[in-house]
């Protein structure tokens, strides 16, 4: 079994500040992976490479059996075309939502598929409806993100990459931006998408949440896999004592 | 010393200054024209991974920013049928010459606008699949323009206030016609009176509508 995606010996380097070295990774469909990891050990780099919002420096990224980009003089080529392509089957949510500040939620949510798929107005935006229904907000299709709470704003933001109908999704500390009253409910609808057995890969400062979401935990040192398992290994019983002491630190205030 | 007013040469020549007027205006309005697209070309050009074109359009953008606009008038009318043996009327040598001096500024606004859109709209649009261009189309040119529009509205005041210097080309916009009609009614201080009252109507007018536009696109989704 290759898997839906596979890194193999993935480095990130941003000038002499090597923040990934050397990741091997491989997610099969439907596992929901929680990436944990202090800030700076690389765990948001890993995820913007695999869409290729970082290049990685060094390594391949392969996608349902095919790896991106060529093999060329002085490291892997990436075609922007290629590139753009393969972000259309790989849906990602940002920690600040970056929603279009000049277009309607409904807007939003259609864009992709009305001018990157080539789907039709009337069938973009049906489609847009039914997934903004499908985070709650149906009866906010018509707002601008201004009027829209933080936690709304990230549930558009989903909806937004659910319309393309990815095959997986990225999630970028999906609720860190967001006010502590506001977390529960993108929270929520993220664990409605486990549900459907999609393949997620998310990063995140809640642990509480990664327990439950995910299927594969894994902690990111110093840019390095430093240990991985179920949720119930990795949080309850870690091996390692980098891991020990990190959830210990996160786990202050849980009672 | 009492100067005696007489504003009468003024009234009976009201028709060539009206003409001048619909000349400053005609020439004006297709350097504004000119100069957008002008512009446009060379912001692209500067934020184009390309090296050299950007240079390139440095270069250009750079020098036509800091010359003084009368040496492009002259350049461009006396000098390049010296060169390149291409004369032209007064009328295209004052647009050209207007066209790429404004232009120069244009595309530091639009550049300008462009780099300030937050670097998280550039990575919403590629991570939806977006190419360059679509991204440049769909999701940064409309959030930019609101907030190009009023400094390029103030670039191109000062364009049509640079219409006068088309006079030395002897172009018959406002000035011109102004010089000729002092001169042959030896009433200079009238002339450049009612010129300045006619500059300063219109522009004046033009700047309330601008203060509207400003006024609508602060009242936007923002």
């Amino acid at each position: 079994m290759s898997g839906i995606l596979r890194l193999d010996g993935l480095r990130k380097s941003f000038g002499s500040n090597e923040v990934l070295r050397g990741i091997d990774l491989t997610v099969q469909q439907g596992e929901r992976i929680a990436i944990l990891g202090a800030s700076g050990s690389g765990k948001s780099t890993l995820l913007r490479c695999i869409n290729f919002m970082e290049v990685p420096s060094a390594g391949t990224v392969t996608v349902a059996g095919t790896p991106v980009g060529e093999e060329a003089r002085g490291g892997r080529c990436y075609r922007p075309a290629e590139l753009a392509r393969l972000r259309t089957r790989i849906g990602m949510i940002f920690q600040q939502f970056n929603l279009f500040p000049h277009m309607t939620a409904l807007q939003n949510v259609a864009e992709g598929p009305l001018s990157v798929l080539g789907v039709g107005r009337a069938e973009a935006e049906a489609r847009a409806r039914q997934h903004l229904a499908k985070v709650g907000l149906a009866e906010k299709a018509e707002a601008y993100p201004a009027r829209l709470s933080g936690g709304q704003q990230q549930r558009v933001a989903i909806a937004r990459a659910l319309a393309m109908e990815p095959e997986m999704l990225l999630f970028d500390e999906p609720t860190s931006a967001l006010d502590p009253e506001l977390v529960g409910e993108v929270l929520e609808t993220i664990l409605g998408l486990s549900r459907e057995g999609r393949t997620m890969l998310l990063v995140t400062h809640e642990l509480g949440f990664a327990f439950h979401f995910a299927t594969r935990v894994i902690f990111l040192h110093e840019g390095m896999i430093h240990e991985e398992g179920t949720p119930e290994q990795v949080l309850k019983h870690p091996r390692q004592d980098r891991t020990r002491a990190f959830i210990g630190r996160h786990s202050t205030f849980a009672f | 010393m009492s100067y005696q007013w007489d504003f009468s040469p003024v009234w009976r020549n009201a028709g060539p200054l009206l003409e001048g007027l619909g000349n400053t205006l005609w020439l004006s309005g297709w350097s504004i024209l000119l100069g957008l697209a002008l512009g446009l070309g060379l912001a692209l050009l500067r934020l184009s991974p390309s090296r050299i074109a950007s240079v390139a359009a440095l270069v250009v953008i750079e020098f036509y920013r800091n010359t003084p606009p009368l040496v492009h008038f002259f350049w461009i009318f006396f000098g390049l049928p010296i060169l390149i043996g291409v004369s032209m009327s007064p009328f295209t040598a004052a647009l050209l010459a207007l066209s790429i001096q404004s232009g120069a500024f244009f595309a530091e606004i639009f550049r300008g606008g462009i780099v300030s859109i937050e670097r998280g709209q550039w990575e919403a649009g590629r991570a939806l699949g977006m190419s360059e261009a679509r991204l440049m189309r769909r999701i940064i040119l409309p959030q930019a323009v609101r907030r190009m529009i009023p400094p390029l509205m103030e670039r191109s005041f000062e364009l049509v206030k640079t219409t006068a210097l088309a006079a030395t080309l002897a172009y018959g916009e406002l000035l011109y016609r102004a010089m000729v009609i002092a001169s042959q009614t030896f009433r200079p201080l009238e002339i450049y009176t009612a010129v300045a009252v006619i500059f300063f109507s219109v522009l004046f007018l033009a700047s309330l509508g601008m203060r509207r536009v400003e006024h609508v696109l602060r009242r936007g989704h923002r």
